[in-house]
């Protein structure tokens, strides 16, 4: 079930380039985490170490901690294949596999742990999946069609809905609204807000009404200059971030002033 | 492909942009899509009029055999046989290859192996045929003997085994000389998998071959198979190697490893035109035509199962 995350001093580099630097916090268990921050400052790259989805890029590596339920996700006898299984992530542009039918990409992920479900199992995960994901009224009658035939908003709650189909302890949500119209941002937003009942949710976003309606906690990164690595600002709980920051830096980027 | 120097077209406000290097363009363009069909027509059109005698030819004209079927037939199979047997062993290497070149190996390691693999097709099909008698027919021979004491069973390695130049050795060449263009077209495909349908395998906790499986091969169906059928249109109408290799009886068998050997057309016809005269001419310019139409099917089918697989996105 849900898990709260603490990162300490966690420097992440590609190569040599350092690209984040010395982040601490604690994401709490069953509440929404925003970051927020300009493009390049590294919340992605953050985010997406927290299931060590940044080592795809050839030459990525991290110093530092992350600690899940006790469990550092970093240590040597650590699968990253078994920590993506914990912690689930949706990303930017919706991304269903292009040869499934919408049935069979909610079970991509289950099929994956190689045992064999009974259909009437797999009719269970597909369904309150979907229903979790907001998307079972609109898609029950053409579970066998493909995946790509849904509209953006819907590709995107498809994701979601297979994201939970295995029940991760965290789910990170890197833009999940950038490509979306509005009515089905509003969609993903609602979801987001039962979402967190069930699951821990860090979500990485542009648009900071986005952050002040969803989230509970928010981050912000920022860069000190070119080339220099991002770093956190300041993390605070996202009334007070929105009304009152601590840091300088902080109030002119949610003001607008830059950024 | 021919370039022509299009002048860009200067902009003032009143002026109207040339288009006379775009009528250029397309002029040439389209000259050049009209020669290939030319060519195409003309080669058609030469092997059916010139095979054409070859269907009132005596035995002696056809090599002793009492029919043009009886003579293109034992042909047709061993091309058949040869070119099929070529895929089986040269397919699955080359998809692995390519696997191994776009997702498993390091980038450098990557990069010096698709090179190595590249420079495979630019080796003669005269230096293959060397290859497989000197160094693989004798290197082969005695798994031959060993396939045919143990296997001998089958009909497939019934034997007797003794030589290595057996249509099985052929057939190794054959998938050898076709495996640099499948593992070509095979890496740039599975290099175009998007990266999102990689990383959304990924962030469910596939590993990297169950991120291939559920990504990359379904992505590149198409492309694998119209690599196949580029390199069975290879194996198909290779001459030289297997003019050189192959020990010949004109026998229909599915014993693999036995001297008895069906010939494959092209060997045949390069074995056999220079002692060639009159209507023997035309009869080997008949087995050429059979080897086109074959070869034309071979493409059309490839192209139909390619396009059925078609994903979108």
């Amino acid at each position: 079930m849900a898990k709260s995350i603490d990162v300490s001093d966690l420097n992440i580099y590609y190569g040599d380039f350092l690209a984040v630097q010395g982040v601490n916090m604690t994401i709490r268990a069953q509440a929404v985490t925003a970051f927020i921050g300009p493009s390049g400052c590294g919340k992605s790259t953050f985010l997406r170490s927290l299931n060590r989805m940044h080592e795809v890029i050839p030459g990525a590596r991290v110093e530092g901690k992350v600690v899940v339920d006790g469990q550092s996700l970093y240590d040597p006898g650590v699968d990253p294949v078994a920590v993506r299984r914990q912690i689930g992530m949706v990303f930017q542009r919706p991304n269903p596999f292009p040869t499934m039918s919408i049935y069979d990409n909610v079970l991509a992920g289950n099929k994956l742990n190689s045992k064999r479900m009974k259909k009437s199992e797999a009719d269970d995960i597909v369904e309150r999946s979907l229903r979790g994901a907001n998307l079972w009224n609109e898609v029950k009658d053409r579970l066998a069609k493909p995946g790509m035939g849904l509209s953006g908003g819907q590709q995107q709650r498809l994701c979601i809905a297979r994201a939970i189909a295995v029940e991760p302890q965290i789910l990170l949500m890197d833009e999940p609204c950038s490509a979306l119209d509005p009515i089905s941002t509003s969609a993903i937003e609602d979801l987001i807000h039962e979402l967190k009942s069930d699951y821990t949710i860090v979500i990485v976003t542009h648009n900071m009404q986005q952050a002040a309606r969803v989230s509970d906690d928010t981050g912000f990164f920022n860069l000190k200059g070119a080339g220099q690595p991002g770093h956190l600002v300041e993390f605070n709980p996202t009334k007070k971030m929105f009304t009152n920051p601590d840091n300088e830096s902080t109030e002119a980027y949610i003001s607008g002033r830059f950024g | 492909m021919s370039t022509t120097p299009t002048r860009t077209p200067t902009r003032t406000a009143s002026a109207q942009p040339s288009r006379r290097g775009d009528a250029v363009f397309a002029g040439l363009a389209r000259g050049a899509g009209l020669l290939i069909v030319l060519a195409l027509a003309g080669v058609a059109i030469f092997l059916i009029v010139e095979g054409a005698p070859a269907l009132g030819a005596n035995e002696e004209q056809l090599y002793g055999k009492e029919s043009l079927t009886l003579y293109v037939w034992p042909l047709l199979y061993g091309t058949l046989l040869a070119a099929l047997l070529a895929i089986l062993i040269a397919a699955p290497l080359a998809i692995g290859l390519a696997l191994v070149i776009s997702h498993y190996a390091p980038r450098r390691i990557a990069r010096t192996l698709g090179y190595l693999v590249d420079l495979l097709a630019a080796v003669p099909s005269v230096v293959f045929g060397l290859w497989g008698i000197q160094v693989l027919a004798p290197t082969l021979f005695p798994a031959y003997q060993w396939l045919a004491d143990h296997l001998g069973f089958l009909p497939f390695f019934e034997g007797p085994a003794t030589t290595g130049r057996t249509i099985f050795t052929a057939a190794v060449v054959l998938a050898v000389m076709a495996l640099p263009i499948i593992t070509a077209i095979c890496r740039e495909v599975f290099l175009q998998t998007p990266r999102t349908h990689e990383e959304a395998a990924l962030a469910l906790g596939a590993t990297r071959w169950e991120m291939v499986r559920m990504t990359v091969f379904p992505y590149a169906r198409s492309g694998i198979i119209s690599g196949i059928m580029l390199g069975l249109g290879r194996a198909l109408g290779e001459t030289m190697a297997v003019a050189m290799v192959l020990s010949v009886s004109g026998a229909v068998t599915v014993n693999l490893i036995s001297s008895q050997n069906p010939s494959t057309i092209a060997a045949n016809i390069a074995l056999n035109f220079g002692n060639a005269s009159g209507t023997k001419v035309n009869v080997l310019i008949f087995s050429g035509l059979v080897l086109f139409v074959v070869s034309f099917i071979v493409n059309f089918l490839g192209r139909w199962v390619a396009a059925r697989g078609q994903v979108k996105g």
